[in-house]
């Protein structure tokens, strides 16, 4: 007798309404093609404002023109030639940093001396712009690569090594406890629990610092160097070639968005168990 | 081989956790740590298996661990701690990759847990593929692979719905029977206590003392029987009138914390 309606009052007489639906509490989506739909959109309305003259060129040419620039740049060799430029240093730069960075990382992760010492001096150092050392690298490197490279390196470095050793940090304990009571010896804890478990952080890390590289080659490039986009967009600036400054802006653009490919293809290759 | 608590005494910089705990767990025998929230029981079982140092006492093993045992105290873990980058087949062999074993009996002790705990048709699985109840078969079967002598288990079935829980039990054992293992089982559920233990050692509240130690009338098969859960429900309401009042205190305490 569960569907009884109350005492005093008749069933067939009481109003049936629907559950009104109040929401499943704000998940969070995105639509597949939503945001190339968009970027379409305003290259579109970009390049009707400049074919109908409503926009100056010399203040921000159409598209039209700055992939006319781009394919004069690559056809007439100068494009790789800035661009070769500034993989090197970023390359290079990036790798040094990254390689001292996971070191120190972990070394301020897994010993406590390390620990004190480093995250004193990471501290004090971190929030200096490594920009601002680029004059003093020249003093003591030298007006060739090597500062432009140690530059980056630098700034690549201690995002990498805060990011290393909050990963080591963030290993869950227990695993460790675990493999201890197996008498697992350190070298393997490292090996098998601490650097599987924080890679996750390691490569969000790399997320931030290929785009702290491309921050840093762009910048010690414009203070000193005859090529490397930078140096092109900065010598394009000051010729008021718009449609070759943005398109050494679109460049690097690219540049980052292949990075981050190649960091989410890392990422599900190696954290495929989350 | 023998486990024994000899005056383990533990402090957590002021708070007195233990105070002077000795018993001894027998080879083969299974012994059952109960007592009311916060009085100790995993503290004295991490300082038994020698993750936790004891401020004083210490724990102590008594005899030759079986030649084939590679790990003689080993953990079973609450939360299972299994690495989740890992497989099942990966998890359970973990333990084995410092040792000296031959690749070839490597495979062979970790295919002889797997079928033991009923996970070969899942070795390739991960855990975030698997249900709690498989998850903590992984814990166990990587427990077995090193033939332990003891099996220290904190909590190893409170994190499990009941229907999961009945069947893991079942599951402790058989193993248990099998194996000829020792274990101490940390838990603060006197059914599980009674099924499972020969020994039940009660703990006061903090700072934890040996309050009463209880002994199983009974082999683990017949508890089994339905003409024993009489016998078996009495030792519990045992258990539970000597822990009741200090269980209700304990909880005060935690919720004015």
């Amino acid at each position: 007798m569960l569907d009884r309606a109350p005492a005093g009052t008749s069933a067939k007489d009481e109003l049936v309404r629907r559950v009104r639906f109040r929401g499943a509490g704000f998940v969070p989506a995105s639509s597949r093609f939503g945001g190339w739909i968009a970027l379409a959109l305003v290259i579109a309305i970009w390049q009707a404002a400049g074919s109908t003259g409503l926009v100056n060129p010399l203040f921000l040419p159409a598209p039209s023109a700055i992939a006319r620039a781009i394919y004069q740049l690559a056809i007439s060799g100068a494009l790789w030639q800035h661009l070769s430029a500034s993989l090197l240093r970023i390359g290079v730069g990036w790798l040094l940093g990254t390689a001292a960075g996971v070191a120190v990382g972990f070394a301020i992760g897994l010993s406590r001396l390390a620990r004190s010492v480093g995250i004193t001096f990471i501290s004090a150092l971190f929030p200096i712009p490594k920009i601002a050392l680029l004059p003093l690298l020249i003093l003591w490197l030298g007006i060739g690569e090597e500062p432009k490279i140690a530059t980056i390196a630098l700034g690549v470095f201690f995002s990498t090594a805060i990011s290393v050793y909050s990963g080591v940090d963030a290993v869950p304990r227990n695993l460790i406890r675990m493999a201890q009571s197996f008498n697992v010896p350190f070298a393997t804890i490292v090996r098998k629990v601490v650097w599987p478990g924080a890679l996750p952080a390691i490569l969000a890390g790399f997320r931030i610092t290929s785009s702290v590289a491309l921050l840093l080659v762009v910048s010690a490039e414009m203070i000193g160097a005859q090529y490397g986009i930078g140096a092109f967009v900065l010598q394009a600036g000051n010729l008021m070639q718009t449609d070759q400054l943005l398109a050494g802006v679109v460049i690097l653009s690219v540049f980052g968005l292949m990075v981050g490919r190649v960091i989410n293809w890392l990422e599900t290759r190696l954290l495929h168990w989350r | 081989m023998d486990l024994i608590a000899n005056h383990i005494t533990h402090r957590f910089a002021d708070l007195a956790v233990l105070d002077d705990v000795s018993f001894t767990v027998s080879a083969g025998e299974v012994v059952a740590i109960v007592g009311p929230s916060g009085c100790g029981k995993s503290t004295l079982l991490s300082i038994l298996g020698g993750l936790l140092l004891p401020t004083s006492g210490a724990p102590e093993l008594r005899g030759a661990p079986p030649a084939d045992s590679l790990n003689p105290l080993t953990f079973v873990f609450q939360d299972f701690a299994l690495l989740p980058w890992a497989n099942v087949e990966e998890n359970v062999e973990f333990p084995l990759l410092h040792t000296q074993v031959s690749a070839a009996q490597r495979r062979a002790l970790v295919d002889d847990a797997l079928r033991r705990t009923g996970l070969t048709d899942f070795r390739k699985a991960y855990p975030k593929q698997l249900s709690g109840g498989m998850r903590q078969r992984v814990g166990i079967s990587r427990a077995l692979a090193v033939r332990p002598a003891i099996l220290l288990m904190d909590e190893p079935l409170s994190a499990l719905d009941s229907q999961t829980r009945e069947l893991l039990m079942e599951d402790f054992v058989r193993l248990l029977a099998d194996g000829g293992m020792g274990a101490v089982y940390v838990t603060h559920n006197l059914e599980e206590a009674a099924r499972l233990a020969d020994r039940i050692v009660v703990l006061s509240r903090r700072p934890g003392r040996i309050r009463e130690v209880v002994s199983v009338p009974m082999t683990r098969a017949e508890r089994g029987e339905i003409a024993a859960r009489e016998k078996l429900l009495a030792l519990q309401n045992q258990i539970w009138s000597l822990i009741r009042n200090e269980a209700i205190d304990a909880e005060r305490e935690v919720q004015h914390a």
